[in-house]
């Protein structure tokens, strides 16, 4: 078989699906496989480095680069279920190893064989669900993948092949959520008022469903709704498309 | 006061919030339109950014011309390097004038050198002709906003300030009523001022004109008149020729308010000639550097093509929640936490450039496409390279990037965190955790699945 026709692809779970919702990574797992790759998930692989990347450690954000390289490299495509951590590989990585004579070319090799799962899904394969979910969701476009990545309508188009799944427009849907990753902590009191509003307009859609494709987007958002006593359930999108929208929700127990 | 604190009092004032929402949504909305019903703005934009950077790439040519065809037009040309020598330079022109009043047109560059204060001290009366700076004048506050300098202030507490302030106020509490009031208080000491200064939207090289662009015509009313004019502006106010404006003002209009163009546009070339009915005698140009080439030779060029639109401001998620006032610079918002640390040293604004999530939207919105979370980034290396960054979060994201050097290692170390969260927040969600109470205490916490990923995977799960 060539390449294009069943893809080798590196799945690349990010180091928040692997602690704290590696159902993800199995929906995406799931979903690869249904659209006709071939998928392992390479044992070196551990965090991308975004944390250190936007802290200001250079040195550190270097250093993950190179190990997560050397972990993805040698497969025809790599896949990541996060717009983030697959645009820290994109847009960061080759400008990190730029000046490194030994790394640029490898950097820049894995850039261009890295995809956000909803893209690769839609614009690689061409793929389609074939899954139910009978719910009303609203889709939160995650800043990273909509503004570093071009992620908009992709996973749109995905959803839309759900059986029973009636997307409802959401307020703001474009809007940051406040998360952030660590100004969530360094900042907690102004994160909380930006997720305050996100769960305001959230609640006002109506939706039984939250759905985007960052899980810490989603754990900012569905923590709030959860501490407010909302009944609104959050997935990442990628588990409706393997058919894993019947299950435990984030922060259900199951 | 730090900046967390100034954010926490922001936060807690529900007054702040209405009126920053009120302006700024306005604005963002307004703003949507006009793009969408501009025929291709993107092009527009990249337009704009090249002109910018053309013009910062061969600065000091363009400097050069722009002196030659201010002079020739009969304009005086100053030139300076600092903040301090800035002021010394107006404060000097004032004097030998003899004058006593000088009546201001909104100047964000003014703000930034602390020209109020050099005035002040100097002895010199000044009244603030633009109508939120006059309302700041009276509160006796700092801008909030690089175009709604009083976007803080609710209409209520305008209308108290005037009240208190001015001889024969308003009888009604109707906007047109209030607005009456300030006219009648500063019209007349506008037309008796001795000295108009204003800022500039624009310089243009090729004919030397000064630009400036008020909604009020406060700028014309207050320049004018007056015997002398002194224009303060920053070096990066440079465009090539009239045509280049011209582009850059369609870009200033539409980002900052939504409208096509200002309501007044006015182009100042020299003092009034001969033949002119009115118009000053003497006209001075006080270029400003402070700083900014020093921007441009330490990897903050790009923040030069900044036409202080304010669009990143509207946009961003942490300005609409605490407001200007917060960042503790002249310039609030994305701009400003790039531009007050290089103004104001990093060290005390160490906090700007990290309040920001990165969301990348202002960057979407800036007529200039400038990077700024790009320019943020910057800052912050600077600030873990300078050793500025709390201890806490150095260890905290050492200890992390060390263990994710190490494969094996990692999973033991989430092997671990997995179990101990388990103990102690059990199943579903926590409403607390310890080393998480910056999350928790405002959102509750899933606990993670009992293995990790890979450690499922390891043995043999795959879907
Ligand atoms: S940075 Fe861009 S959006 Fe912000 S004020 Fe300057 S020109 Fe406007």
């Amino acid at each position: 078989m060539t390449p294009a026709s069943s893809p080798r692809v590196a799945l690349f779970v990010t180091c928040l699906v692997d602690l704290i919702r590696p159902r993800i990574g199995f929906a995406a797992l799931r979903a690869l496989e249904a659209a006709g790759c071939e998928v392992v998930a390479p044992e070196g692989q551990t965090c991308c480095g975004q944390p250190a990347l936007n802290s200001g450690d250079r040195d550190s954000a270097v250093a993950l680069a190179k190990s997560t390289i050397a972990a993805l490299e040698g497969h025809d495509h790599v896949v990541v279920p996060s717009g983030s951590c697959a645009a820290t590989i994109r847009e960061h990585y080759p400008e990190l190893l730029a000046d490194d004579p030994d790394w640029r070319e490898r950097a820049v090799g894995l850039a261009e064989r890295t995809w956000e799962v909803l893209a690769y899904l839609d614009e690689v394969r061409g793929w389609r669900p074939d899954t139910v979910c009978a719910a009303t969701a609203v889709y939160h476009d995650s800043c990273s993948g909509l503004r570093e990545l071009g992620i908009k309508t992709q996973p749109r188009r995905l959803l839309a092949g759900v059986d029973g799944l009636a997307l409802v427009p959401l307020a703001g849907e474009e809007t940051c959520c406040g998360f952030g990753g660590t100004f969530c902590v360094k900042y907690p009191a102004i994160s909380n008022a930006i997720v305050e509003e996100k769960a305001d307009a959230i609640e006002a859609s109506g939706a039984e469903l939250l759905l985007a494709g960052d899980l810490g987007c989603l754990m900012n958002m569905a923590g709030k709704l959860h501490r407010r006593g909302s009944k609104v359930r959050a997935f990442h999108a990628v588990e409706l498309l393997a058919g894993m929208g019947d299950g435990s929700a984030i922060g259900e127990e199951g | 006061m730090s900046f967390i604190d100034r954010a926490a009092a922001a936060l807690a004032d529900p007054v702040l919030k209405t009126a920053v929402e009120r302006t700024a949504g306005t604005a963002e909305a307004n703003r949507a339109v006009a793009v969408e019903a501009f025929p291709d703005f993107a092009a527009a934009r990249a337009r704009a950014a090249a002109i910018k950077d053309h013009v910062i790439a061969n600065l000091g040519e363009y400097l050069e011309r722009f002196e030659a065809n201010a002079v020739a037009a009969g304009a005086r040309v100053h030139w300076a390097g600092t903040a301090d020598e800035a002021c010394a330079i107006v404060v000097d022109i004032c004097r030998a004038a003899g004058a006593k009043t000088v009546a201001r047109s909104k100047s964000m560059l003014g703000e930034e050198i602390g020209l109020p204060h050099a005035l002040a001290e100097a002895g010199i009366e000044r009244i603030e002709t633009d109508l939120a700076e006059h309302i700041i004048q009276l509160a006796d506050e700092p801008p909030s906003h690089i175009v709604w300098p009083a976007m803080h202030k609710t209409r209520d507490q305008v209308s108290a300030l005037f009240r208190r302030h001015h001889a024969s106020p308003h009888e009604d509490e109707s906007i047109a009523a209030m607005a009456e009031s300030a006219r009648r208080h500063l019209r007349e000491r506008m037309l008796g001022a001795d000295i108009g200064i204003s800022g500039a939207n624009f310089l243009v090289a090729d004919t030397g004109a000064v630009c400036t662009v008020t909604n009020e015509g406060n700028a014309e009313l207050s320049l004018v008149p007056p015997r002398v004019h002194i224009v303060t502006a920053g070096i990066e106010k440079l465009v090539p020729s009239m045509g280049h404006a011209v582009h850059m003002l369609r870009m200033l209009a539409r980002s900052a308010t939504g409208a096509a163009l200002t309501q007044y546009t006015t182009f100042y070339s020299g003092p009034k000639r001969a033949d002119d009915a009115d118009g000053p005698e003497e006209m001075h140009i006080v270029l400003v550097d402070n700083g900014r080439t020093a921007m441009r030779e330490e990897g903050l060029a790009e923040m030069l093509r900044c036409i202080r639109c304010g669009a990143c401001m509207n946009h961003c998620v942490v300005f609409r929640q605490i407001g200007g006032h917060a960042y503790g610079g002249t310039y609030p918002g994305p701009m400003g936490a790039v531009l007050t640390p290089a103004l104001s040293g990093l060290a005390a604004n160490r906090d700007l450039p990290q309040a920001c999530t990165l969301n990348g939207k202002c960057q979407e919105v800036c007529p200039v496409a400038i990077p700024l979370p790009t320019l943020l980034r910057g800052w912050r290396e600077r600030s873990w390279r300078e050793g500025l960054e709390p201890v806490t979060t150095r260890w905290g994201v050492r200890v992390w990037a060390c263990l994710a050097k190490r494969p094996r290692l990692y999973r033991f170390a989430t092997s671990a965190a997995i179990l101990g969260m388990r103990l102690w927040g059990g199943g579903g969600w926590s409403r607390s955790l310890p080393l998480a109470g910056g999350w928790t205490r405002h959102r509750d916490m899933p606990a993670p699945e009992a293995a990790s990923f890979m450690a499922q995977y390891a043995r043999g799960r795959r879907r």
